[in-house]
Formats: structure tokens, sequence, C-alpha cells
């Protein structure tokens, strides 16, 4: 057994460049992984091929043992387990944010909005944001968006919850409340994966660090280890420069 | 100018600001500039026009006021079938113009006859004259002899509007719909909503907001239109000044039926613009 989720030898192209060049990653069930790299090394690709949104080329990718990187495979199902949350947000902006929160369960799940309505008012309650449900996003800070645009994604109960840069459209002194929520889902047992600038809040509360270099993960190991004492000299080099 | 100081006068608890001082001023200025320039206009064209060598024959035979009186109850009347043509055209084009529109979306390869389709319908119907279209079709299909209520010009004409028009919707949707970013739809796959639910829930209300105005100006176009069914049959307005023009040797009865369609059509002018101007600023 090797886990919840693992990759192995994934690739990816867009068109002759190859932006994912075989990868392999294991993440345990509860674990938070934390994807650190220059811009433009892949962790957005990699996030995407994750939750199927980029069909991959070659390699596998297993949840819970089954291979959903098969080609030809409907996404759909895989999706609904792997929830993602964007760095820009991506709110419906015509919906309020109960709406953009219920949309999915509704839909995909076919639950009614009197049933949904309080597993979703305890989501916005535990994060802060229960007097927020009935506004609309262009109503809302940025802080707020990003942390509706999560309760969006756990409304459709997902296993494995995936983060690409969600604090770094946000204004400083509003990343705080973001990453209090990740805090929280740690805490009770989500499975995540994070690409992040934030080396900080890494080194606090991931249970493993993967530094990204050219499309390959260069470089794994526990925050203690691989923050510390970095064995190659391309990840000193990256840590020299963003700490 | 009684609105302006009625406005000022309306707020007098809160002192307004330098700013809001200085664009009252020049608010109150361009105001008195445009009604000044607009008075001289106007007495321009009352003291000329009436200078021109033919203005006593002109006023006779457009600007008849007896003429006017006796044809303007009858004008009115054969309005309300341009209006019932219109009202039950519009919703019909709205439908077809969104299922065209949603046929040039589709994306499965077993659909592709229908994406097909929807570029053909559109390049067709875009590209010809409504008057032609009005032409073939309500001369050309009641001419195959068909039995009594399905030889009636109503209908044809009606398909002709109704062809041509939801061509020009279709597209205006469509770039309703390419204008929403990608990043909506990557949003709502990532969810695990499928394309249809997508496209119902996602991408077509925005996008359907987003091209609000331009459809109303489309509407605007077809209450007008309309009047192009009088070639084929249909007594309305336009072709009941016709019938009046000749009757009484004037025309007044055409600027009766200009003025009709103006009281019509320029409110829901500016309604539209209304609209516009609405989307541009909440969109800054
Ligand atoms: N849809 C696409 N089409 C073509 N090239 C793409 C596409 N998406 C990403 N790329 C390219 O793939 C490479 C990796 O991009 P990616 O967004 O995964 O990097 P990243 O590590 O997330 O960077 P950042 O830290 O700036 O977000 C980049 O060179 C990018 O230009
Ligand atoms: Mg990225």
């Amino acid at each position: 057994m090797t886990g919840k989720l693992s990759l192995r030898g994934v690739r990816k192209s867009f068109g002759d460049t190859e932006v994912i060049r075989g990868i392999d990653l294991d993440v345990g069930e509860g674990e938070m992984v934390c994807l650190i790299g220059a811009s433009g090394s892949g962790k957005s690709t990699l996030l995407r091929c994750i939750n199927l949104l980029e069909p991959v080329d070659d390699g596998t990718i297993r949840l819970d043992g089954v291979d959903i990187a098969e080609p030809g495979l409907d996404p759909r199902p895989v999706r609904r387990r792997i929830g993602i949350v964007f760095q820009s947000y991506n709110l419906f902006p015509h919906m309020t944010a109960a709406e953009n929160a219920m949309l999915a369960p509704r839909r995909v799940h076919g639950r009614d909005r009197a049933a949904l309505m309080g597993p979703v008012t305890a989501l916005f309650r535990r994060f802060g944001l229960a007097d927020r449900m009935d506004h609309y996003p262009d109503q809302l800070s940025g802080g707020q968006q990003q942390r509706v645009a999560i309760i969006r994604a756990l409304a459709m109960e997902p296993e494995i919850m995936l983060f690409d840069e969600i604090t770094s459209a946000l204004d400083p002194e509003l990343v705080g409340e973001v990453l209090d929520v990740l805090r929280q889902l740690h805490r009770d047992g989500m499975t995540m994966i994070l690409a992040t600038h934030e080396m900080g809040f890494a080194r606090e509360l991931a249970d493993k660090v993967c530094f990204l270099d050219g499309g390959v993960i260069l470089e794994q190991g526990p925050p203690s280890s691989l923050f510390s004492a970095p064995s190659q000299q391309r990840t000193r080099a990256f840590l020299s420069r963003v700490l | 100018m009684t609105e302006t100081h009625g406005t000022v006068s309306a707020a007098p608890a809160v002192r307004p600001t330098r700013r809001a001082t200085y664009e009252a001023r020049v608010r109150r200025r361009s105001t008195t500039v445009a009604a000044l320039s607009t008075a001289a206009v106007l007495l321009a064209v009352v003291v000329l026009v009436p200078m021109a060598p033919g203005w006593e024959a002109v006023k006779r035979s457009f600007f008849d006021a007896e003429v006017f009186a006796r044809t303007f109850p009858g004008l009115l009347n054969a309005f309300l079938l341009d209006i019932a043509i219109f009202a039950w055209c519009a919703p019909l084009i709205a439908l077809t113009g969104l299922a065209i529109a949603l046929c040039r979306d589709v994306r499965s390869p077993a659909l592709f006859p229908l994406r097909m389709f929807g570029a053909v319908y559109t390049d067709i119907f875009r590209g010809l004259p409504v008057i032609l279209v009005v032409y073939l079709i309500g001369f050309g299909i009641p001419g195959l002899g068909l039995p009594r209520p399905w030889n009636s010009p109503y209908i044809w004409g009606s398909l002709a509007l109704i062809l041509v028009y939801s061509a020009y919707v279709a597209e205006v949707i469509r770039s309703g719909i390419d204008s929403i970013h990608q990043s909506q739809r990557s949003a709502a796959a990532s969810l695990g909503l499928s394309e249809a639910d997508t496209m119902r829930y996602v991408v077509l209300p925005q996008a359907l907001r987003n091209v609000m105005p331009a459809n109303m100006n489309l509407l605007i176009a077809l209450q007008k239109d309309v009047a192009l069914l009088s070639f084929i049959g249909p007594v309305e307005i336009f072709r009941q000044a016709g019938v009046y023009k000749s009757l009484m040797a004037n025309f007044t009865p055409y600027v009766g039926a200009a003025l009709i369609f103006l009281a019509i059509t320029i409110p829901a002018t500016r309604y539209a613009d209304y609209l516009l101007n609405r989307q541009r600023r909440r969109q800054r």
C-alpha cells in the first residue's frame, strides 16, 4: 500500500514543451504535501493533472490504488473526490457565496437546497463567514472570496484538496485568515497538496516538501531536513533566494 | 435647472465636499451652454426652413393638421398589428437564437453536423437583406398552394423575420459565451459539473447578462422591420399609411406613422443605452 495518492512517471507536454517530466510522488492519508519551486517549474500544471483538468500524457496516478490517469476515463467522478482551489478564486460572480457552494452538490450529487442548507451553513460558520453567505463575490474582500472558494470545494466533500498558490493574490494582511483555514483542515485530517510560496507555512505544517525544478521533483523530504540541509545545489540556490 | 437646485437643497445636512462643489459648478455651466446652443439651432430651423421656396407645398402635403387628425386613430389601430407580430416573433427569435448559439458551441464530435448547421445558418441569414428573405419566404412558400390557414402571409412573413433575426441574436449570444473567461469553465469542471450544467448554470447566465444591451438593440431593429411584412400583404401601419396617402393624396399619414414608431423606439433605445452604461460602470 502506497497511501492515498501515488504518482509514477507522470508526464505532460504542451505542444513541443514538456512541462512535467516524470514525477513520482506519494501522499498518505491526512498528509499535507507542499510543492515549492520557481515560477514555471510546473507546480500548477501538476495540480491540474492530478485533478484531471489537464489530461496526463504518460505515467500513472493511483487514487486508493485505482489508476485515474487512464486515457479515456471519465474525469468527472474523480473530480468529485479531489477538490482544487485556484490562485484567482474563480468564484461564479452571478451567484451569492452560498449559491456558489451549493451549485455542485445540487447538480452533481442531486441534493436539494433545503438539505444542503445545514452542512453549507456549518462550513461558512466554521470559516468565519456565516454573515457573508448572501453576499455576491464582488461584495467580498479577497481573503473572504478565497475562503468561499475553499468552502465551495469542501461542499463536495472531497477526499483530497489541492491548493494552487491560494494566498499569492492576497494583500499580506489577508493571507493569515486563509492560512488559518488550511491549519484547521490539516488538523481535521484532510489530505492536501499545496503549491505555495509561503515557506514559513510549509516549514510549520507540511509533512513533506517537494522542490520542483524544470518539471521534475529534484528533492523531497520533511521540512526539517529539506529547509535546513538541502542536498541539491539548485534547491540551496532557490531557498537562499526566497528565504 | 430646477432639478439641480432641488437636489442641492434636498441634502443640506451634509456639507458638499470641495470636489462635489466643483463638479456641480461644471455641471451647471455645461447645462447652460447646452441649452443656449440648442435654442440657437432650433431658432435657425424655425426661421430658415419656412424661407425655403418649396416650404408651402411641403407643409401642405406632409404636415396637414386635418389629415393628421383624421388618419391618426386608424394608424394607431394598424400599429396594433405591428405590435402583435413583434410580440409573437420576439420570444421565438430569442429561443431560436439561443438554440443556434448553443449549436455552434457543441464540442462533441458526434454533434459536429449540428455545429456546422449553426455556422451555415448564421452565415446565410446574416448575409441576406431582410426584405429579400421576406419576399422569398412570404411569396415562395404560400406559392406552393398550401391549404387555407397555411397560406397566410402572417405565418410566413413572421417566419422570415424569425429566421433572419435569430441569426443575429445567435451571433450576439455566441460572442457573449466567448467573453466568459476559460477559468470559469475550469472552476465548474473542477467541481465535477457536466458540460451541459456548466453552460446552463455558469456560462449562459453571465453571457446573457453581458449581451443584454446588444439584444435590446436587435429588438428595436425588429420592431421597425415588422413594417417590411406590408410588402407581402398584412395591412400594418406602413401599409395603412400608404392606403390613406392614396385616398387623400397627401403624405401626412406617413409622418403620423413615423411619430408612432418613434414613440416606441426612442424610449427603447434610451433604455438600451441605459443598460449598456450601467454595465460599463459595473465592469469598471
Ligand atoms: N495551457 C498551457 N499551454 C502552454 N503552456 C503552458 C500551459 N500551462 C502552463 N504552461 C507552461 O508550463 C510551464 C509550467 O507552468 P506552471 O503554471 O505549471 O508553473 P508554476 O510552477 O505553477 O509557476 P508559477 O509559480 O508562476 O505559478 C510554464 O513554462 C508555462 O508557460
Ligand atoms: Mg502556478
